[in-house]
């Protein structure tokens, strides 16, 4: 990481035609930083979901860290250029955890993505939808909300950065019940055989979907062993270490022939003690009382 | 009016040979189209494309939901990306694809079925696509193409390619009875009206555009003036020539290799009833899949053919009165 006092320099330097520089919204210079946006991320969320009244918590609060990684630390974008043609993207396969890329984005400074609207989560009219939409958001890079689809859009954006030769990667979530669909093995059988190297994939593997435990619905595991036998390379990290995001992270871009997947184990509901591992939260918006003794937890 | 020229099948190429012949052609004028197959390019004829420009056709094996979102992803990415299988695959494997990935977020992504219809043959009713029209309509801003031949699917891929959304275009196996002359101009959603009538009027696509004047030859005979107009583009649908059409013919018949539910009869039938209410008939395939066979033996058994279009014109002029 940066010491406090050279954020100004550039962690990596990528040359993409005559750019020698990227950019990353509002860096923070270290972990201590990036904690500190996560807790005010998830603060967010809580907040957004309690006002909608509707949601999905759980596999919002989980996905947290990486999110944060990918548009603070990570990812070359530029929120005040958001089709910068040489950014690297983002999509959120799990669609239904938008209220963490809502208010990453919302943090991050795009201009469709207000900080003081956040709490319009659902509601008519709010640019923030229950799924991602491009319509609302066109900062966005996919519209999401089916699951298994992601991936295969990811390859694509990876097909054309690689077509125009531009250093642009691209990054995708999917959740770990999301990866019982079909589509997904499509997507990965064809991401190792075109060798896309400029993507990477992450599981939020929390272990919970909306009917109860991945284990019980329809077991996935052993998952790295899949992807690998896919022919990713494959890193299994603790999702919420920040240390291991940035190095797994790291690997992936330096792996080069093949696509990375980064299986992510996680806490569904991360941060709040009666969300955390709780299936119940998956779907479930807290109720007023319960918002307040997340905030409060997550002071 | 004078007698018209008898309308004569001459056959050209198959529109799906048509358009792999285009495609190379946009692949030289413009370095951003890519195309995308799912183990058929031999039979799409994106074989072409594949030998000319290897490093942009992307083969993605048998999987046409994949191919489908890969080919949303480097729409979005700023490619102009044509996909293409049969459409009974295409379409029913890639449909929840199409309506997520492409048609809402409203995505330039270019879908070419070929083997549509049952003019495929022999191979029989799993590859035979008698839905896609109305499947693709059912896709809210989809623009829908079924061209009748060779010149018309060189210019509405054209077109496809040069329009920025989301687009079906619907093309077929066996080689295709000629309508148009190389000075004929296509645009999407302007129906191009190839025969002259006052009595009532065949509205159709594909392959039943040469059978409609076949049909309006036979009709002339009896003393019945039959307009053939080619809805190439089921959506947007010209809203403009059925209207007229109903009002100065006020009758209709609709043919199509198709079924009749769904397809571009229902679509017409909507906009009549609209504007100008008159008598319809519709000409294809009703409530049933078809069987191996050669193309012609089918489309004779399962009533697409100009005597089934003339019938139809003589019930809905009889009607008039």
């Amino acid at each position: 990481m940066l010491s406090s006092d050279d954020m100004s320099v550039p962690r990596r330097v990528v040359i993409s035609g005559d750019l020698l520089e990227w950019i990353r919204p509002n860096m923070p210079k270290s972990i201590e930083e990036l904690k500190i946006t996560a807790k005010r991320i998830r603060r967010e969320i809580i907040e957004m979901i309690g006002a909608a009244k509707s949601g999905h918590p759980g596999g919002s609060l989980s996905a947290v860290e990486i999110v944060v990684e990918l548009y603070f630390n990570r990812m070359r974008i530029d929120p005040k250029n958001p089709k910068w043609v040489d950014r690297d993207r983002f999509i959120l396969s799990k669609g239904h955890a938008a209220p963490v890329l809502y208010a990453v984005m919302a943090e991050a400074g795009y201009a469709d993505t207000p900080l003081d609207q956040l709490n319009t989560l659902r509601k008519l009219g709010s640019v923030y939808q229950g799924h991602p939409d491009m319509r609302f958001i066109p900062s966005l890079e996919a519209s999401t909300g089916s699951l298994g689809e992601g991936l295969s859009m990811a390859l694509g954006m990876g097909f054309a950065a690689r077509l125009d030769g531009r250093a642009s990667r691209t990054y995708v979530m999917l959740g770990d019940g999301e990866v019982q669909e079909g589509q997904i093995w499509e997507a990965a059988m064809a991401g190792a055989f075109h060798k896309l190297d400029n993507v990477a994939a992450i599981v939020d593997y929390n272990r919970i979907q909306l009917d109860g435990f991945v284990h019980d619905i329809m077991e996935i595991a052993p998952l790295a062993e899949k992807w690998r036998a896919f022919g990713w390379h494959t890193i299994e990290i603790d999702g919420h270490d920040f240390a291991a995001i940035e190095k797994a992270f790291d690997e992936a871009e330096a792996t080069k022939g093949k696509p990375t997947c980064i299986v992510a184990h996680t806490i569904k509901g991360k941060g709040v003690s009666f969300m955390e591992n709780n299936p119940k939260f998956h779907g479930t918006a807290p109720t007023a009382d319960e918002v307040k003794l997340a905030l409060q937890e997550l002071k | 009016m004078a007698a018209r020229t008898k309308f004569e099948i001459k056959l050209g190429a198959a529109t799906r040979e048509a358009f792999g012949r285009v495609l190379v052609e946009l692949g030289h004028e413009n370095k951003d189209v890519v195309v995308c197959d799912a183990d058929l390019s031999k039979s799409t004829m994106t074989v072409y494309f594949a030998k000319e420009f290897p490093e942009r056709f992307v083969s993605l094996g048998i999987a046409e939901a994949d191919m489908t979102g890969v080919g949303a992803g480097l729409a979005l990415a700023g490619k102009i990306p044509f996909i293409s299988s049969f459409s009974a695959f295409a379409m029913n494997k890639g449909f929840e694809q199409l309506r997520v990935c492409a048609a809402y977020p409203f995505v330039n992504l270019k879908v070419v079925g070929t083997h549509s219809g049952i003019s495929i043959g022999e191979d029989g009713p799993s590859q035979m696509s008698i839905e896609e029209i109305g499947l693709a309509c059912s896709l809210a801003r989809f623009v829908v193409i079924a061209p009748a031949d060779e010149a018309a699917t060189k210019a509405l891929v054209r077109a496809a390619a040069a329009y920025v959304g989301p687009v079906f275009i619907r093309t077929g196996r066996p080689k295709a009875p000629i309508i148009y002359g190389s000075d004929q101009k296509f645009e999407i959603g302007k129906a191009i009206e190839v025969a002259e009538g006052r009595d009532v009027t065949v509205i159709a696509n594909g392959l039943l555009v040469a059978q409609a004047l076949l049909a309006a030859d036979v009709l002339e005979g009896e003393g019945i003036s039959a307009r053939v107009v080619d809805m190439h583009t089921a959506k947007p649908i010209d809203r403009e020539a059925i209207a007229r059409a109903a009002a100065e013919t006020r009758a209709m018949v609709v043919a199509e290799e198709h079924l009749v539910d769904g397809g571009l009869g229902v679509r017409v039938a909507q906009v009549v009833a609209e504007t100008r209410p008159c008598p319809m008939e519709f000409v294809g395939i009703r409530n049933t899949y078809a069987e191996s066979g050669q193309a012609d033996e089918l489309m004779d058994k399962y009533g697409l053919v100009a005597r089934d279009v003339a019938a139809a014109a003589r019930r809905v002029v009889a009607r008039k009165n």
